[in-house]
C-alpha cells in the first residue's frame, strides 16, 4: 500500500529514499530551535506501535543530538509531508529512511556553513550534542546558533551520506518508548482527552443495514438525509439522548446481510484475475485439494473511535486518529463539498489501530455535527457496538489449494485461488468518499466497493497467496467480489492471514511427518531457512513426540507480503474443552532493526492477535444486522488465555529495515492450525478453531 | 483542584477523589463524572458495559469498573484513579518492562494491579492473570504486563 500502492512514476528526478522522493523540501521534515532542540515532522503517525520513538532515534543519530532534544510535531495537513497512509509495516522504510536522509543532509548543510564561516575545513569538524566542534574541541557553531537561517529551505540532495551501519549508536538500541510515561500516569494524551472551550458532544444513531433508509427521526436529533446524530453539552447527556433517539428512529429497506456467508462467498459473482503464474501446468500422479474458510473479523480496539471537529467561517478543522490525514482530508472535502484547502486534519493518538478502522469515519461524523454548530468544537465518540460493527470488517475469505505430486512425492504443480471482497476501502483513493456516513447524505454516491491493490503494492486478498516454496508450476488466482453487503477493508495482515494458513497447512500435510525437512527442501531463500531453523531450535519442536496426549506443536513460516520480514512460528497448544495456546516461539528477520525492544513488542503483540483470531474471533450477523456488537458477542483473548511468547530477532544492520507490526500474525495462526493436527489428528479448515468448527472437520 | 460536579442545584453527594473531598450532583455514571465533571483522563471509556476494564478505578481499595456504576454508589467512599496511584512502583515497573503499546488499556490495568498487590504482596503469575482477567489489551502486551506486575511486587 502507501507509496508502493501509488507507485513511483518515473518523474525524472534523482531518486531519494522513502517519501522524501515526493516531499523533497528539508523544511517539510525538520526544524531547529534556538534552545538546541530540533523538531521532526513525520507524515506517518503513532498507532500505538511506537513509531515516533523509532523515528526520533533515527533523527537523533543523524543529527548528533541527544534523543530528548528531538521534538515530534503531530502530522497536520498542509504542513507535514504527505506520506499517504501509515500501514503495511512500511513506516520505517518510507518515513524512517526519508528522515535518515533528510537529517544527514541537514547535518552536512549546517556543518558546511559552520566550516565556511570559521575557516575550519568541513571534514575536520565533528558534531556533538548539536554543537560543531573543531579538532581541538572548540565550539565553532551549532544547530541552535544557525537556527534562524533559512538553511532548510532547500531540496534534499541525493548525495547526503547517512552514518554507516557500523558507526550507528542510537539506531539499533532499545530506547524506551517516549509516550509510555505520560500514558502510565493518566495524562491527557489521547484524542479522547481533548477538552476545548465550549466543546459539545455527539453520538450517532446507525441504520441496522448499512444502506437502510431513515423513515422517522426524533425532532431533537440532528438529521441530514439518513445521517442521524445527537449533540449535547456533556457526554452523559449525549449518551442518554442517543439511547432515546435509537428507540424512536425507524429504518427500512437496505441490502440483506449474507447470513450464510460461506454460500454467499461461493455464489456471489466476482472479478477473476491471475495473481502470478510460472512454469508449465503438469498434473501429477497424486493430488491434494483443500479449501479453507475464514470469517469476517473486527478490529476491536479497546478504545472506541473519536474525533473533534470545529467549523468556523466555512472552514473545517478536524483532530483525528486517522492513519492517513491527507487522504482523510480529500474525502472530507468531497463529502462536505469543500475545497481541500478549507479542511485541515491534525493527527491525535487514538487507541491501538490494527488497520482501516473507523477513525476516518468518525471524523466525518464529527464534521457533520460541527457544521450544525458553527464556532463550537464538537467531539464525536463511537459506542462499543459501532466500534465492532460499523467500522469496516476484514472480509471473509475462501482459499482453495490444489497440489499435484509425482511418484517421488515431489510437488509438480501448485494452484490456488483466494476469493472474497477487496481488502482496501480506505479514504482518499476512490472517486467517491469512502467514509461511513458519506453515502447517507442527500444525493450522495454509494460506498465504493473495496478493491485489492496490486501485489507490487502488497496486494489485498492475494497477499501471500504465492508460496515462497520452489514449485515447478504455480498458478495463483483471485476473485474479488463486486458486491459488498458488509463493508470490508484492511486489517493487520490482510489476505495473508488466510493465505499463509492455507499454504502452511497444505505444506504440513504434504510433509508426511517431516515438516521442517520438507519445507527446507522446497526453499531457495537462506533467510527463510534461517528463521525456520531458529524457531525449531528455540522451541524444542523436534521433541514434540514427547508431549502428553492432547497437546500438540505446529510450525509455520512466511515472508510477509513475500517482500517484507521473515517469520517462523512454533505453537504449543492443549486441547481441553476448548483449545488453549500455551506458548509461541517466533524467529524473525526484519533486516536492520532501529529499536529491537520495540520490534519485539510489536511481534509479540502480533502473535497474540493471531492467537486470538485463530481461536476465537468471528463477526456474526443475520440478514438484518451485525450481531457481534459487544465483547460478549465478539470475544477476544483474555489474560487467562494468553500464551507465553518468546521472540528471537535476527538482526542484520546492513540490510534494509522491514516492518514489525504484521509479520508474526499469519505464521502464528498457521502454527496453531498445524499444532491442532498433532493434538487432535485433524487439520482445521474453518477459522476460528472453536469446538463447533473443529467438530465439522471430517478427516 | 477543588472539584465540583457542574450540575444544576439540588442535593449534592460527596466522596473522596484521589485523596481530596469532592461533591457531585449525581445522575450520571462514575466514569462520566470522573471524565466529564472532574476532567480526569486516566479512567477511559472502552465499552460502557463492564467488559473491557478500561474504566477501572479503586473504590475503597477494590478495583471496579466505573462505566456503569452510578456516581451515587461512591457516596462517602474513597475513589482512586490512575492519577492518584502513589507511590509510583507500578508505573516504574511498567516502564522498566516497556509494558504497553498504545497504552489505552494501561490505566485500568494498573489500578487492578494495585488492588492485587495490596491484598497479595507476592502474587504468582496465575494470581496476576486472574486479577487482570477483566482487562482487555488488544495490542497484545500481556506478557510484558505480567512481568511488570511481578517486578512491582518484587
Ligand atoms: S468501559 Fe468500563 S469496562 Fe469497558
Ligand atoms: S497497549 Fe493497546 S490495548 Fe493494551
Amino acid at each position: 500500500m502507501n507509496l508502493a500502492f501509488h507507485g513511483f512514476a518515473d518523474d525524472g528526478k534523482a531518486r531519494l529514499p522513502g517519501s522524501l522522493h515526493v516531499n523533497r523540501r528539508l523544511s517539510r521534515w525538520l526544524a531547529f530551535h534556538p534552545d538546541g532542540t530540533a523538531t521532526i515532522r513525520p507524515g506517518k503517525v503513532e498507532l500505538g506501535q511506537g513509531i515516533l520513538t523509532t523515528l526520533a532515534q533515527i533523527a537523533a543519530e543523524e543529527l548528533g543530538l541527544p534523543l530528548p532534544a528531538i521534538r515530534i510535531a503531530p502530522t497536520v495537513t498542509g504542513e507535514s509531508p504527505d506520506e499517504a497512509v501509515t500501514s503495511g509495516s512500511l513506516s520505517v522504510q518510507e518515513c524512517g529512511m526519508a528522515l535518515r536522509h533528510a537529517c544527514a543532509d541537514a547535518r552536512a548543510l549546517f556543518m558546511s556553513v559552520a566550516a565556511q564561516s570559521s575557516g575550519v575545513p568541513h571534514e575536520a569538524l565533528r558534531v556533538e550534542g548539536g554543537r560543531f566542534l573543531a579538532p581541538d574541541g572548540a565550539e565553532i557553531s551549532s544547530y541552535a546558533a544557525l537556527s534562524d537561517r533559512d538553511l532548510l529551505d532547500a531540496e534534499a540532495s541525493p548525495d547526503a551520506s547517512p552514518i554507516p551501519a557500523s558507526a550507528r549508536r542510537v539506531a539499533g538500541t532499545s530506547a524506551p518508548r517516549l509516550d509510555l510515561p505520560p500514558k502510565l500516569r493518566g495524562e491527557p494524551r489521547f484524542i479522547h482527552d481533548m477538552r476545548l472551550p465550549g466543546m459539545l458532544h455527539a453520538r450517532m444513531i446507525r441504520p441496522p443495514r448499512p444502506d437502510a433508509r431513515l423513515v422517522t427521526a426524533p425532532d431533537f436529533a440532528l438529521r441530514e438525509g439518513d445521517f442521524l446524530a445527537v449533540v449535547a453539552a456533556t457526554e452523559a447527556e449525549a449518551a442518554r439522548a442517543a439511547e432515546r433517539a435509537t428507540r424512536l428512529a425507524r429504518w427500512e429497506g437496505g441490502t440483506p446481510l449474507p447470513a450464510d456467508w460461506t454460500r454467499w462467498l461461493e455464489e456471489t459473482p466476482g472479478e477473476r484475475s491471475t495473481v502470478a503464474e510460472h512454469g508449465e501446468a503438469k498434473d501429477g500422479t497424486s493430488v491434494l485439494r483443500r479449501v479453507f474458510w475464514r470469517p469476517f473479523l473486527a478490529h476491536g480496539s479497546v478504545g472506541t473511535c473519536c474525533a473533534v471537529a470545529l467549523w468556523e467561517a466555512g472552514a473545517l478543522r478536524v483532530w483525528s486518529h486517522s492513519q492517513g490525514p491527507y487522504n482523510l482530508r480529500t474525502d472530507l472535502a468531497k463529502a462536505l463539498h469543500l475545497p481541500p484547502e478549507a479542511v485541515v486534519v491534525e493527527h491525535r493518538e487514538g487507541a491501538g489501530c490494527y488497520g482501516h478502522n473507523g477513525a476516518d469515519d468518525v471524523a466525518l461524523d464529527a464534521a457533520l455535527c460541527a457544521r450544525a454548530h458553527p464556532g463550537r468544537p464538537v467531539r464525536a465518540l463511537w459506542t462499543r457496538a459501532e466500534e465492532l460493527a460499523s467500522a469496516p470488517l476484514s472480509p471473509a475469505m475462501r482459499v482453495a489449494v490444489e497440489v499435484h505430486r509425482d511418484d517421488g512425492g515431489r510437488i509438480t504443480s501448485w494452484r490456488s485461488e483466494a476469493r472474497g471482497n477487496g481488502h482496501s476501502g480506505r479514504p482518499g483513493r476512490a472517486k467517491d468518499p469512502a467514509l461511513l456516513s458519506a453515502p447517507l447524505l442527500p444525493r450522495a454516491a454509494p460506498m465504493p466497493v473495496s478493491i485489492n491493490p496490486p501485489l507490487a503494492g502488497g496486494g489485498g486478498v492475494q497477499r501471500n497467496l504465492v508460496p515462497i516454496y520452489r514449485v515447478p508450476h504455480m498458478k495463483a488466482e483471485m476473485v474479488r467480489l463486486t458486491e459488498m453487503p458488509i463493508r470490508s477493508s484492511a486489517l493487520r495482515g490482510l489476505g495473508a492471514l488466510a493465505n499463509v494458513w492455507a499454504i502452511e497447512s497444505v505444506m504440513d500435510e504434504l510433509s508426511e511427518g517431516d515438516p521442517v525437512g520438507f519445507r527446507l527442501r522446497h526453499l531457495d531463500d537462506p533467510r527463510a531457512a534461517t528463521v525456520l531453523l531458529e524457531a525449531v531450535d528455540m522451541s524444542g519442536f523436534e521433541e514434540r513426540h514427547k508431549l502428553p496426549e492432547g497437546d500438540g506443536m505446529g510450525i509455520a513460516l512466511a515472508r510477509y507480503k513475500n517482500t517484507g520480514a521473515w517469520c517462523a512460528a512454533v505453537a504449543h497448544i492443549r486441547a481441553e474443552e476448548t483449545l488453549r495456546c500455551l506458548s509461541l516461539h517466533l524467529a524473525c528477520d526484519m533486516g536492520e532493526v532501529i529499536n529491537p525492544d520495540g520490534a519485539l513488542n510489536q511481534l509479540e503483540g502480533g502473535a497474540i492477535h493471531g492467537t486470538s483470531i485463530a481461536l476465537k474471533e468471528e463477526a456474526r450477523f443475520d440478514e438484518e444486522r451485525i450481531l457481534s456488537t459487544s465483547w460478549d458477542a465478539y470475544p477476544v483473548l483474555r489474560f487467562s488465555e494468553v500464551p507465553r511468547v518468546m521472540v528471537k530477532l535476527i538482526t542484520r544492520p546492513e540490510e534494509p529495515p522491514l516492518g514489525a507490526g504484521e509479520p508474526s500474525v499469519a505464521p502464528t495462526i498457521a502454527a496453531i492450525a498445524n499444532a491442532v493436527h498433532q493434538a487432535l489428528g485433524i487439520r482445521p479448515t474453518r477459522m476460528p478453531f472453536t469446538p463447533e468448527n473443529l467438530a465439522k472437520e471430517s478427516d | 483542584m477543588d472539584h465540583h460536579g457542574t450540575h444544576h442545584g439540588g442535593v449534592r453527594m460527596g466522596f473522596t477523589l484521589n485523596g481530596r473531598p469532592v461533591e457531585h450532583q449525581g445522575g450520571v455514571t462514575l466514569l462520566e463524572a470522573l471524565r466529564g465533571d472532574f476532567a480526569l483522563s486516566g479512567p477511559r471509556f472502552g465499552c460502557g458495559e463492564e467488559r473491557c476494564g478500561a474504566c477501572h478505578v479503586l473504590l475503597d481499595g477494590e478495583s471496579v469498573p466505573s462505566c456503569a456504576l452510578p456516581v451515587e454508589a461512591a457516596e462517602g467512599r474513597e475513589v482512586v484513579t490512575i492519577e492518584g496511584l502513589t507511590p509510583q512502583r507500578l508505573q516504574e515497573a511498567f516502564e522498566a518492562e516497556q509494558a504497553g503499546q498504545c497504552g489505552f488499556c494501561l490505566s485500568g490495568i494498573l489500578v487492578s494491579a494495585a488492588a492485587l498487590l495490596r491484598r497479595n504482596p507476592d502474587p504468582d503469575e496465575a494470581a496476576i492473570r486472574a486479577a487482570l482477567e477483566p482487562h482487555l489489551c488488544r495490542c497484545g502486551a500481556h506478557n510484558r504486563i505480567l512481568r511488570a506486575v511481578r517486578r512491582a511486587a518484587a
